[in-house]
């Protein structure tokens, strides 16, 4: 299994990173007493699994724009198609705990005078029919998208701004109370999951092991992808993809399986930020955020894969340290990370150390 | 004293006066100043009976104070004095009133409360002070003041306004009064109890636009007689015909007046991603910059609101110019060729120019005032209005692209541009310095996007947001038209504002956007260079 990682230093050092953490971190949160020097905080744990899940995120956009030459600013629309799915599910868990008692009812369509529960929002108290829905409504839209976009041959910043279309007209359709997915205020106020509560210690733990699995077998399948004969298709596709189609390759096929490959796991990446930040609200489909999380893979280094972890780490961790501490600072460190790394650093910080050694 | 008024408008007054006070006809009221000043003293008696017969010799006094006089009688604000029994107006100061006589019409200082007497009005003679009023108005000079004076009595007329505006019809010389006079009366002949009269009336008011028409034929329609049921239903008919094609026109011209904001905000963006092939991310921002222009330009010169946006046109040009030169001149210039690269620096670009606004300015949004001139709204008939200020955006946005098509087309400027994006190695050998070529065209692009700012704040929030919410509007627009061709983007963005405004009634506002969003979508995987694809564009 592990012939994939062969030469990639970064993904060893990912993996093995994560299977520390995957056993550390539990015990030093739950065995650990409180107050102990090496005791781990469950805001911490949390923290932690955000990261994770933006890291897969990140994962996810680096294979379609990293080796595909994609540059996708949607993903945050697949990823927040992934986290409302799961929301809905973790709605329909709350019953008649919500602010208004009612047991079939999430608050806010009790608030909007809704008989019933719409139809696209049946099934969604099984948890399985809901992780379905968390892989099949993004690598469906994806899906559709794609194949509308790659047949007709619509290309580079063409495409950047069709996709940054995309997401803008969700966030406008979900900010929309008709809409059914709570407008506004999007979903929140969740209890439990599979009968856990959100609120214990042991559940927090659980997600982030979720997480830090989820991400160790995203960035597994990302590889095997990448290491494949098809990788280099894809590869060859970013590079010069007429010659690939002359050849006789279906560009438009394999762009069109990638891309909706990489929109599932950025649906997965939501569905597991969701149950950990307790919230998910339109906001997660503005153009800004999408475009965040491609800074995130540029700084961290395309086309490596491990780098868009790293970059997803060092920049989810300087917002959440300057947002803090500096609030009005931020925007202008996130400013300034995307103009001087485009200037300057356009191999990340993964190409700082050495030479770009996945482009192969 | 009389010189004023024509002789023609003397019939009415003195037809209101018989009107008011059937009793007082007989006698022919003395006319001119002394008559007024007897009225103004009959003012001061005790019963109201005796007010009235006051305020009708008044009226038919025709002297040019009575209309203050009534007014002030109407408000009451009209008082005499206790000791010398003069008979003044009196406006309420911190203590006491600053009074003015109504004769020698001086100013007689302060008084205090006690020492006044209020002259007392009771609803009959309210109603007939408005009635005066309305009538005195009517003998105005300016059309306009008549016009006004019409409107207000429509569904406030009873036997003697009619009369009075029937006289007045005859000797009325302006055509807009004399067609609302006419409505006002066949409005009034709908009512009445002679099947002809009703019917001619109904006849005439078919093509009327006003709302009362249409109650009244409503009314109409469910009449007993045949006949008139019928012509009314006829004319509610045509009528509303007539009304749905209007508010086709008027949501046209709400279209247009989107389409033309979307214009103004792309067309910068046209020259800048159309001409050079940058994306420019941070033109939003550049908008933005040019309506913080305004508003810093209105707070320098508070005194000069009108001018000020004179002012801030070019101001917001340089402002933003000067902006887009230095943007190009220090990032975007590293990145030509690498159009993926650009967008995202232009994008760390537009977060700094945000974040600096909002610790300049702070967070929230600010008001900039709109001038006098651009204000109020262009009356074309009862069903159909049209504001200035959205009227005034639509011809800027039409000069605007006028004269940048001229810098594109016929100077040397814009023939340098068009060499250098057609072929940028050829251009070069023809001894065209690009890169100083590129960094106007990017100043050029950006100045209008100061421009487009500032007709922004005038209709819309200015707020350190504001370019996010045009961005991508801007490229859709753009994308749309055609990259590289300006005729595109002017027709992209009209009929992108058409499109979104007609769809707005059944489908809802926000849902209008998305449903525009998705096709424009699907439109680029039909036709992927836009409307008027550029031929023989260098990628």
């Amino acid at each position: 299994m592990f012939y994939m990682l062969k030469g990639d230093r970064g993904g060893q050092a990912l993996l093995l990173l994560l299977s520390i953490a995957v056993v550390l971190i539990p015990v030093l949160n739950l065995v650990v007493p409180e107050g102990h020097a090496l005791h781990v905080s469950t805001f911490t744990v949390t923290l932690l699994g955000k990261y994770l899940a933006f890291a897969l995120l990140a994962v996810a956009v680096d294979l379609v724009w990293g080796y595909m030459g994609i540059l996708s600013l949607g993903h945050g629309a697949f990823f927040a198609l992934g986290g409302y799915a799961m929301g809905m599910y973790l709605m329909l868990q709350i019953g008649d705990r919500g602010v208004y008692g009612n047991p079939d009812l999430p608050d806010f369509m009790v608030f909007l005078n809704w008989e019933e529960v719409p139809w696209f929002w049946q099934g969604f108290d099984s948890f399985w029919f809901a992780m379905i829905m968390v892989a099949l409504v993004p690598g469906l839209l994806a899906f559709v998208f794609g194949a509308l976009a790659f047949r007709s041959r619509v290309t580079g910043v063409y495409l950047s701004i069709m996709t940054q279309a995309l997401t803008y007209a969700l966030m406008l359709a979900f900010f929309r109370n008709e809409m059914g997915f709570g407008g506004n205020n999007g979903l929140t106020d969740f209890k439990d999951i599979l009968g856990f509560s959100l609120q214990s210690d042991s559940t927090r733990v659980a997600l982030f092991i979720a997480s830090a699995v989820a991400l160790a077998l995203g960035y597994l399948a990302c590889r095997a992808i990448v290491v494949s004969r098809l990788g280099k298709v894809v590869v060859a596709i970013r590079d010069t993809e007429d010659r690939v189609r002359f050849i006789g390759y279906r560009v438009d096929h394999i762009k069109l399986a990638i891309f909706t490959f990489s929109a599932v796991l950025a649906g997965i990446a939501g569905a597991l930020y969701v149950p950990q930040v307790g919230i998910i609200n339109p906001g997660e489909f503005s153009p800004l955020r999408s475009i965040e999380l491609v800074v995130w893979v540029a700084i961290g280094g395309r086309a490596t894969l491990y780098g868009a972890v790293l970059g997803a780490f060092i920049v989810n961790y300087s917002k959440t340290y300057l947002t803090g501490a500096a609030p009005e600072v931020w925007l202008f460190a996130l400013g300034a990370l995307f103009v001087l790394v485009t200037l300057y650093l356009p191999n990340g910080l993964a190409g700082l150390s050495k030479k770009k050694e996945a482009a192969v | 004293m009389l010189s004023f008024i024509t002789k023609n408008r003397f019939l009415p007054v003195w037809l209101l006066g018989l009107c008011l006070l059937p009793a007082l006809a007989s006698a022919t009221p003395p006319v001119g100043s002394d008559a007024f000043a007897q009225a103004v003293e009959r003012l001061q008696v005790k019963s109201y009976k005796e007010r009235e017969a006051a305020v009708a010799a008044l009226i038919s006094s025709q002297d040019e104070r009575v209309k203050p006089v009534l007014e002030a009688m109407l408000n009451a604000r009209l008082f005499y004095t206790k000791k010398d029994k003069i008979t003044v107006i009196g406006i309420k100061t911190k203590d006491g009133f600053s009074i003015t006589g109504v004769l020698d019409q001086k100013s007689l200082g302060n008084a205090s409360k006690s020492q006044l007497k209020k002259i007392k009005v009771n609803n009959k003679l309210r109603r007939i002070l408005r009635a005066g009023i309305a009538a005195l108005a009517l003998s105005d000079p300016a059309p306009e003041v008549r016009l006004s004076a019409v409107k207000q009595m429509y569904g406030k007329l009873d036997n003697a306004g009619i009369q009075i505006l029937t006289a007045h019809y005859e000797t009325e010389t302006d055509s807009k009064v004399r067609e609302e006079i006419q409505t006002l009366l066949h409005i009034h002949d709908l009512s009445s109890d002679d099947r002809n009269t009703v019917l001619k009336a109904v006849a005439a008011l078919s093509k009327s636009l006003h709302p009362e028409v249409r109650n009244k034929l409503e009314l109409l329609k469910d009449s007993t007689d045949q006949e008139i049921s019928a012509a009314s239903g006829d004319a509610l008919k045509h009528i509303e015909g007539q009304l749905a094609f209007y508010a086709k026109v008027k949501t046209a011209f709400f279209g247009l007046s989107l389409g033309s904001v979307l214009v103004l905000a792309a067309i910068g963006l046209a020259i800048t991603f159309g001409v050079m092939g940058v994306i420019n991310m941070a033109h939003g921002e550049l908008i933005m910059l040019g309506a913080y222009t305004t508003y810093v330009i209105q707070q320098l010169m508070p005194q000069y609101i009108g001018m000020s946006l004179l002012v801030a046109i070019p101001t917001a040009f340089l402002v933003s110019g000067a902006v887009g030169i230095l943007i190009e001149r220090l990032v975007i210039r590293h990145l030509y060729g690498r159009p993926l690269e650009t967008l995202l620096a232009t994008f760390g670009i537009s977060l700094i120019l945000q974040q600096t606004v909002r610790t300049i300015f702070s967070p929230l949004n600010r008001s900039v005032e709109t001038p006098q001139w651009m204000s109020g709204f262009l009356e074309i008939n009862p069903a159909l209005s049209l504001t200035y200020n959205r009227l005034y955006i639509i011809l800027f946005c039409l000069l605007v692209f006028a004269v940048l098509f001229l810098v594109i087309k016929k100077t040397s400027l814009g023939l340098s541009v068009r060499a250098v994006s057609q072929n940028r190695a050829m251009a070069r050998a023809m001894g065209i310095r690009a890169s100083r070529v590129d960094a106007l065209t990017f100043g050029l692009g950006s100045g209008i996007a100061g421009i487009a700012g500032v007709a922004l704040s005038q209709i819309t929030n200015v707020g350190p947001n504001m370019g996010q919410d045009y961005i991508i509007d801007s490229f859709m627009v753009v994308v749309f038209g055609g990259v590289g061709n300006l005729w595109g983007t002017l027709i992209g963005g009209f009929s992108l504002g058409i499109a979104n405004k007609f769809m707005e009634p059944w489908a809802g506002a926000v849902l209008a956007k998305i449903l525009v969003l998705v096709f424009i979508i699907l439109f680029i995987q039909k036709r992927p260079r836009g409307l008027f694809p550029q031929k023989g564009r260098v990628n």
